[in-house]
């Protein structure tokens, strides 16, 4: 399972739509998946689910958009997730890439619309990129098709484990750098391997609600089974 | 619900949380946000060049006029007037000669059936019945649609959509709504259903159901063919096509101010508040991939709709040809219908007919022309319905449409309930039979009222 994520209007649908051979309605303006789209392609062999989320600047769960594509992002766990990035507007975009670097390790940057770049004379150093941040940097124009195939050849790199990623992971203050580093393991022994600690402790220390409850949700699930699904019946 | 040792865990781990961070006194999500600011702000330093500026900033330029206030709605008017035209204007030759083509068939079709001797009724029911009536549906719903809807999707590939949000997104604010409703009612151009989905990003439970409740007043895909035609209809030998488009402009102004007149009442009566506040981004614009709008455009858009009024069209002529003749003491069971629904369209500045062919066409707007076609088809005596010439005649001559038949069709065309797909829609979204029964009867009452204050003061001041 990829999960496709980006900021609004960088032409998500777009390379949903050149992976998936779908015709997922494309529009050139922000707010237009509203739904999560779901298809699938096929790459040597293995069938990968594509599932496109609705755009978003942060992951900070400010809107409906914004709860939607991370609660799936933390708590369904894609084999790997392409942020699709604007390359006109690098600096915006890399505020949510940051963000989901923060969720998951396994993910592939995609820079599209290049050349719109290009015409607006900007140049990006892509390798330095994918240098800095540990993982595969793509960039396409998923318009003429171009980088596609080397995008599908690292989604499939990186959700197979082929590709090791080392994601660039951000260091706050001293104090809250303490905090987590005293709250993640007896986090790690409640929850092992099944929600990514760092980012759990941090959205803990922040008291957000909906993980709290999330969480909640999913503990009571390990507690008693039957108990967690006649929750879920409830819900 | 049951706590398990694994929730009381959590518990433990929540009071130690207070102590790391009591009364939220670290501000994590203030210094998470600029950390993550400054982060990005340094990569992007590191790894992006400009060289130089570009020498001309056309998008700023365009949206200089385009979103301006005093160029921005005179722009958008002429925008929507010249699709219009060109729709219109490019669509009569088209339709002409596909209606020529469709009838030399059907000549060619009686002939092949009179040589097998096949009885009568064979004929009238799948010749003049079924595929008369198809004929006309794709000659007259088919040419419209293929140049409209490319028009549409070019505008929308552009980046033209949040630009007319942007333009309207004042009148909404006034109105008391949100100000996202102008692009789910934008949507809502496309299609109803696919508007009132869209009305999801609008978090307030309040303005939310206003714009779902609204979104019915703008012409949807499946409407749009009808006004078109109708439009067509009424200046066809009197006027230019030029004139026909500024009816259709009419139309989608009518539809907007009928939105937010009614979105501004709703937000003074049944759902009271204040409206949010949004940020809408403008896109850049961008360069249409043509061939992509041509060939989506026609599958997605035109196709589906044709074949959805075809697939709808097809049994409902063969069933309109049965009642039309089917006779129930010397009058046809259509007639019947159409009868007793007459006086009340004669009040609402239409006919019996037209009503009934609103009431059959509630699964699908698409289908409205065509019933209406078929049962003036099936109870006219014209025999040679050939051109769209005839057409007119058919209305004009033998059904006594006037001017005020045709305004009154289109106006109640737009305001009146939405497609049970979207009546569905609006179901399942607001997960309430109150608002959706209101989706159905507020418009409905205003098509009624206004229809019939039209049709009313037009005879009284003896218009027609």
């Amino acid at each position: 399972m990829i999960a496709l994520a980006g900021n609004p209007n960088t032409g998500k649908s777009t390379v949903f739509n050149a992976l998936t051979g779908l015709n997922q309605h494309t529009g050139n303006w922000p707010g237009k998946t509203v739904l999560r789209a779901a298809g699938r392609f096929i790459h040597h062999g293995l069938t990968f689910k594509l599932i496109d989320l609705p755009g978003t600047y942060s992951l900070m769960a400010n809107s409906v958009e914004e709860q939607l594509a991370r609660d799936f992002l933390c708590f369904e766990r894609p084999d790997a997730t392409v942020v699709v990035l604007d390359a006109t507007c690098m600096e915006r975009n890399l505020n949510l890439a940051l963000q989901v670097l923060e969720t998951t390790p396994r993910v592939v940057l995609c820079v599209n619309l290049i050349d719109e770049a290009e015409r607006k004379k900007i140049y990006i150093d892509y390798r330095a990129l994918a240098v800095k941040l540990g993982v595969p940097v793509v960039p396409t124009s998923a318009r003429n098709g171009t980088g596609l195939d080397r995008l599908v050849e690292n989604i499939s790199g990186v959700a197979t484990g082929r590709i090791e990623t080392k994601p660039y992971i951000i260091q706050y203050k001293e104090e809250i750098e303490e905090a987590v580093r005293r709250l993640e393991p007896k986090l790690k022994k409640l929850v092992g391997d099944a929600f990514n600690t760092r980012w759990l402790a941090l959205r803990l220390l922040d008291k957000d609600q909906a993980v709290i409850a999330a969480v909640e949700q999913w503990l009571a699930r390990q507690d008693d089974p039957a108990a967690g699904m006649a929750e879920v019946i409830l819900a | 619900m049951s706590r398990g040792s694994l929730s009381a865990d959590l518990n433990e781990l929540m009071q130690e949380v207070n102590r790391l961070n009591p009364g939220s006194s670290l501000k994590l999500n203030d210094s998470i946000v600029c950390t993550i600011y400054s982060r990005a702000e340094e990569i992007t330093g590191g790894i992006v060049l400009r060289r130089g500026k570009p020498k001309f900033d056309w998008d700023k330029k365009l949206d200089d006029v385009i979103t301006s206030r005093v160029f921005g709605f005179p722009s958008m008017l002429l925008l929507l007037a010249v699709i219009f035209w060109i729709t219109v204007a490019g669509a009569n030759i088209p339709s002409e000669m596909m209606a020529t083509a469709f009838f030399w068939g059907q000549e060619r079709l009686t002939a092949l059936l009179h040589w097998l001797h096949a009885p009568a009724w064979v004929n009238g029911f799948f010749v003049e019945g079924i595929y008369r009536c198809l004929a006309w549906v794709v000659s007259v719903m088919l040419p419209p649609m293929a140049i409209f809807f490319p028009c549409f999707t070019l505008l929308e590939d552009m980046g033209y959509l949040p630009r007319i949000a942007f333009n309207l997104d004042n009148l909404f604010k006034k109105a008391g709504t949100h100000g996202k409703q102008s692009l789910t009612m934008s949507m809502g151009f496309g299609c109803n259903a696919a508007g009132v989905i869209a009305c999801r990003i609008i978090e307030s439970p309040r303005e939310r159901l206003i714009a779902m409740l609204t979104n019915n007043f703008v012409p949807c895909n499946g409407r749009f063919p009808t006004l078109i035609a109708l439009a067509g209809l009424l200046v066809m030998g009197m006027a230019t096509s030029l004139s026909a488009s500024f009816i259709v402009v009419g139309v989608v102004l009518t539809g907007i101010m009928t939105t937010l007149v009614v979105s501004w009442l709703l937000s003074k009566t049944l759902l009271k508040g204040v409206p949010s506040s949004f940020t809408l981004e403008l896109p850049p614009y961008r360069k249409p991939q043509l061939g992509r709008i041509i060939t989506r455009s026609i599958f997605d858009r035109t196709l589906f709709v044709l074949r959805r009024a075809v697939l709808v069209a097809a049994p409902a002529g063969a069933v309109i040809w049965l009642l039309a003749n089917v006779h129930i003491g010397g009058v046809s069971i259509l007639a019947h219908g159409a009868n007793w629904l007459h006086p009340f369209g004669q009040l609402l500045g239409m006919d019996g007919y037209i009503l009934m062919a609103f009431l059959l066409g509630l699964p699908a707007n698409e289908i409205v022309i065509p019933i209406l076609l078929m049962s003036y088809m099936a109870t006219g005596t014209m025999i040679e319905l050939d051109s769209l010439e005839a057409l007119r005649q058919l209305f004009v001559a033998e059904h006594g449409w006037t001017w005020l038949t045709a305004v009154c069709m289109m106006l109640f065309s737009l305001l009146h309930y939405p497609c049970g797909t979207t009546l569905w829609t609006i179901f399942k979204e607001s997960g309430s039979l109150k608002w959706t029964a209101l989706a159905a009867l507020i418009p409905l009452g205003i098509a009624v009222i206004v229809c019939f204050v039209l049709a009313q003061s037009a005879r009284l001041l003896g218009w027609v």
